[in-house]
């Protein structure tokens, strides 16, 4: 088969964690998009989800940082974080290991990919999955770009990742799905958590949404940094996905800055093509 | 400056529960395993949030050692807040990318 459904979504711990003191209305808005999203991509029968994400140090550090990690385990487990903290009970969640080694092996003629048979899902995977199989019954491929770390991967290459995986999605038998999870702009875990630059994230998702490859990718990392916070920095996640459905637009189901989330929430769909 | 073992640290303290045990039982024992300096032992030993946070710690790793320490969301942030107002603005670190590009 091929890729069936492409999306993304916010994954902030404050998602889950901090839940009760957001403004209630905009907090159960933004939670019933997630919802749309999941059952858009339940509608869509994957027999697997690749999950891109941009973990915060709980399988990767610097003392040895793959620009781009695939897993390939029969089983995971999440969340790393203390359970209480991040409102999400830890759990055993199902990977697809012969999925994953097909796919990296497609891969690896294009990409340097690094692969991970243990891995523990932090809430970069644990918040979005929460929503989006809340029951852990789909099989889970993880994939991790550095975006915590610099020096990090171009945004163009993240692009050109996005491509190659799109590529050997397309040539496997399975159904597969894409959700790209991260934040747009963002200043997580530091005083400055809750700042949110709306216009920044605008633009960004116009470019996102109308797949324009050349503008999404055209920020340099300072640019990024000043504008956006270190945590803009997981756009890389979402290009990626914009690269896997290259040639198609999105919809946007939701966006809104809820600051105690840290971020600007967004569920969003890319059209497979 | 050693932020490097200081990251090191606090993220096999996060991640593994071996190690969240020798910090409780052996805590010397497992900090002589990392090159740190003195400041940076001591920050670490009286959960300085504030201190770790300037010397240029990510977030990503402080805010566990933070809840760790039992601290909750708000008392996080304000001890970073009061760190920098007590020992000036963050010195090294991805927080101080822009500063470091200038230079």
């Amino acid at each position: 088969m091929s890729l069936v459904f492409a999306g993304v979504c916010s994954h902030a711990p404050g998602i889950t964690g901090r839940a009760d003191r957001a403004d209630p209305e905009v907090r159960d808005a933004f939670y019933a998009k997630l919802d749309e999203l999941r059952q858009r991509l339940e509608a869509a029968a994957p027999d697997a989800l690749i999950v891109v994400a941009a973990e915060h140090f709980a399988n990767f550090f610097m003392n040895n940082m793959p620009a781009y990690c695939m897993g390939m385990a029969e089983q995971y487990e999440g969340p790393i974080e203390d359970e209480e903290w991040l409102g999400i009970r830890r759990t055993e969640v199902p990977g697809n290991k012969d999925l994953s080694r097909r796919l990296i092996e497609a891969m690896l003629g294009e990409i340097d990919l690094a692969y991970a048979e243990e891995w523990k899902f932090d809430h970069g995977i644990m918040v979005p999955l929460h929503f989006l199989t809340p029951r852990y019954d789909v099989p889970i491929v993880p994939v991790n770009i550095n975006c915590q770390g610099p020096p990090l991967t171009p945004l163009p290459r993240a692009y050109q990742f996005g491509r190659a995986l799109r590529k050997a999605c397309d040539a496997q038998p399975e159904r597969i799905a894409l959700v790209g999870t991260g934040g747009i702009s963002h200043w997580p875990a530091t005083p400055d958590s809750g700042t949110i630059n709306e216009e920044w994230d605008r633009q960004f998702l116009e470019r996102f949404l109308a797949n324009d490859r050349e503008a999404m990718t055209s920020y340099t990392d300072a640019e990024t940094f000043r504008d956006a916070g270190q945590g803009g920095f997981e756009i890389r996640t979402f290009i990626t996905v914009a690269g896997a459905t290259e040639g198609a637009t999105g919809e946007l189901l939701f966006y809104a800055p809820i600051p105690i989330f840290a971020v600007g929430c967004t569920v969003a769909t890319m059209n497979v093509q | 400056m050693s932020l490097y073992y200081v990251q090191k640290l606090l993220y096999q303290l996060n991640r593994d529960p071996a190690v969240r045990r020798r910090f409780e039982e052996d805590r010397d024992d497992l900090l002589d395993e990392y090159v740190l300096t003195e400041e940076e032992r001591r920050a670490i030993e009286e959960g300085d949030i504030g201190l770790l946070y300037v010397m240029g710690v990510n977030g990503q790793l402080l805010m566990h050692y933070s809840a760790l320490l039992g601290q909750s969301w708000d008392e996080y942030i304000a001890a970073m807040k009061e760190g920098v107002k007590k020992h000036g603005p963050v010195r090294g670190g991805l927080y101080t990318l822009l500063k470091d590009r200038e230079q």
